[in-house]
């Protein structure tokens, strides 16, 4: 137990209030200055508009993949299963690198898409491809479970009393779904807002255009402007706060209707 | 609608799936097996791997000492603040890389709040293996804990207790009884950190400093080849990167399927234990004397 709680705060709980005390040091108007800049801006924009976009894309096809893994038996059913964790055990870094390639104008999918005008590589889009990937496990392995729950009775029930398919699915099926889909969503998204590793290799980092707020805090250290890189950091650390507040919120909403 | 889901779904990881995977490999041999194993024999390149190994070696058995005394904690104790510390254990993982690497320059850089008293020390945690490996630690910091909290809970201590009014020590009681029951789940927890302590990219770039041959990491030695516009040698490293998830994922679809065996049978016992056990030991007791 004392070993637990100084662990806990020697590695995690130390660094944190050491930047949260740095950054107190500066003022008011100092720190929103900083965070506020137009390239500050910009970049928020773009990290949470990809994040969404990316976290948007896994909830609509993380289900489909989860729901025809569960209820459907094909061919590749087991591999594809155990691929899904894939995301999680590749280095970030090798997930941009590759994907990159893949979306670049000689890649394997950037020359069949590069010349009907879609860029992949050193694009907002790209952004938005690497963070899909790498948020795609949260919404599969959040809905597996549940839709394993789910008693196949009830919607043959439905069935049998005369609700079409889309009417099953509906107010069968979804309800009990959603708050998973959500919590999913909600992981996704909160992972999508801190990623670096594989945002750095597809999007070319152009102020402005592609680049995510984490990468500024890199730039401003770059350029020796700690406090502004401080300053962006304990942004970025109170959205993950907020994040984990609001997943927690939505887990609960979730087991209230698996159970 | 059956079909077109499946489509749809087939495509959808065959897109970001499966071409990733395969597109590593290929890219890393598009220069021919001679040039491969050159990129991968470059004296950095080694030095890279090397480090990468030690690093993890350093982080894996500290996360999973603190995992364990973490989960024995929640899972066997009640004590106030309970969930609170779940969460803090559970904060690594949503915190960003780089934020968490900032945290370090704050804490150990040339002007942070330990800067001055480590350059007297003539100590170098900042651009050097200490960082690295520190960085390492926190991102992997939940991996072991977040596997054994649930597992344990699911357990119970039941069978603690049982070993402990037999008269077995504390520490019996760990080795015999403890570890064995959460052996697959801890197993499974040491490699997800493992993959992690190796392919970390973000807080370590932000700490080390990337000097060539001394503080770059697998994964950022990746990065160094592509912008010297080498992507085979880049791919190359990366390969290798990609062995190890692969390796992980074929390791944790194994366990996957026998935690969840036991699991099951931990259940079924627990069931059947209540009723069985305290007629056993009656009839014991009734015939002894």
């Amino acid at each position: 137990m004392g070993l637990t709680l100084f662990y806990l705060s020697a590695v995690v709980l130390i660094p944190i209030c050491a930047l949260v005390l740095r950054v107190c040091d500066m003022t008011w108007a100092e720190f929103w200055h900083q965070v506020t800049t137009d390239r500050a801006l910009a970049a928020y924009k773009l990290t949470f508009g990809a994040s969404f976009c990316a976290a948007l894309a896994n909830a609509v096809f993380g289900s489909v993949l989860a729901w025809v893994l569960v209820r459907y038996d094909f061919r590749g059913r087991s591999l594809i299963d155990a691929l899904v964790d894939f995301p999680f055990a590749l280095p970030t870094a090798v997930a941009g690198l590759t994907l990159a390639s893949l979306f670049s104008e000689t890649g394997w999918l950037g020359r069949f898409i590069v010349p009907a005008g879609i860029r992949g590589a050193f694009t907002p889009l790209g952004v938005v491809i690497a963070l899909t990937f790498v948020g795609l496990p949260f919404v599969v392995r959040t809905l597996q479970p549940v839709i394993e729950s789910l008693e196949r009775e009830v919607e043959e029930a439905a069935a049998t009393m005369g609700a079409g398919r889309l009417r099953t699915l509906a107010t069968v099926i979804a309800p009990s779904l959603l708050p998973s889909i959500f919590t999913g969503f909600a992981l996704a998204f909160a992972r999508a807002l801190g990623e670096y590793g594989s945002i750095v290799f597809i999007s070319g980092n152009m102020p402005f255009k592609t680049e995510i707020a984490p990468y500024l805090i890199v730039m401003r250290l770059e350029e020796y402007n700690y406090l502004g890189a401080m300053a962006l950091a304990v942004v970025l650390l109170i959205i993950s706060f907020v994040m984990l507040a609001v997943i927690n919120v939505l887990e609960q909403w979730a087991n209230r209707f698996q159970t | 609608m059956r079909r077109l889901l499946i489509a749809i779904a087939l495509a959808f990881s065959a897109v970001f799936l499966l071409l990733p995977l395969v597109n590593v490999f290929a890219q890393a041999l598009s220069r021919g097996w001679a040039y491969y194993v050159d990129s991968l024999a470059h004296p950095d390149s080694l030095a890279a791997i090397r480090l990468t190994l030690l690093t993890s070696l350093i982080c894996v058995p500290l996360n999973v000492l603190f995992g364990i005394a973490a989960a024995w904690a929640i899972a066997k104790f009640d004590f106030s603040g309970k969930s609170l510390l779940i969460t803090l254990i559970d904060l690594p993982f949503s915190v960003s890389p780089v934020v968490a690497g900032l945290m370090l320059v704050v804490l150990f850089g040339a002007q942070g709040f330990l800067g001055a008293w480590l350059r007297e020390h003539d100590i170098k945690v900042i651009f050097a293996v200490p960082g690295i490996v520190i960085a390492t630690l926190f991102v992997t910091f939940p991996f072991v804990a977040r596997e054994l909290i649930p597992l344990m809970q699911a357990i119970g201590s039941e069978q603690e207790q049982a070993a402990l009014t037999l008269g077995a020590s504390g520490w019996q009681t760990f080795w015999h009884v403890t570890l064995p029951s959460v052996k697959w789940g801890l197993l499974y927890g040491v490699i997800l950190c493992n993959a992690r302590a190796m392919g970390e990219f973000g807080a370590v770039s932000v700490v080390s400093g990337h000097i060539t041959g001394l503080t770059d990491t697998m994964p950022l030695r990746v990065e160094k080849l592509y912008n010297e516009y080498n992507a085979a040698a880049a791919f190359a490293v990366a390969s290798l990167l990609a062995l190890l998830a692969l390796v992980t994922l074929a390791i944790k679809t194994m366990l996957e399927w026998k935690t969840r065996r036991e699991l099951a049978l931990a259940q079924t016992i627990g069931s059947v234990a209540p009723v069985e056990q305290p007629e056993k030991f009656d009839s014991n007791a009734s015939n002894t004397p």
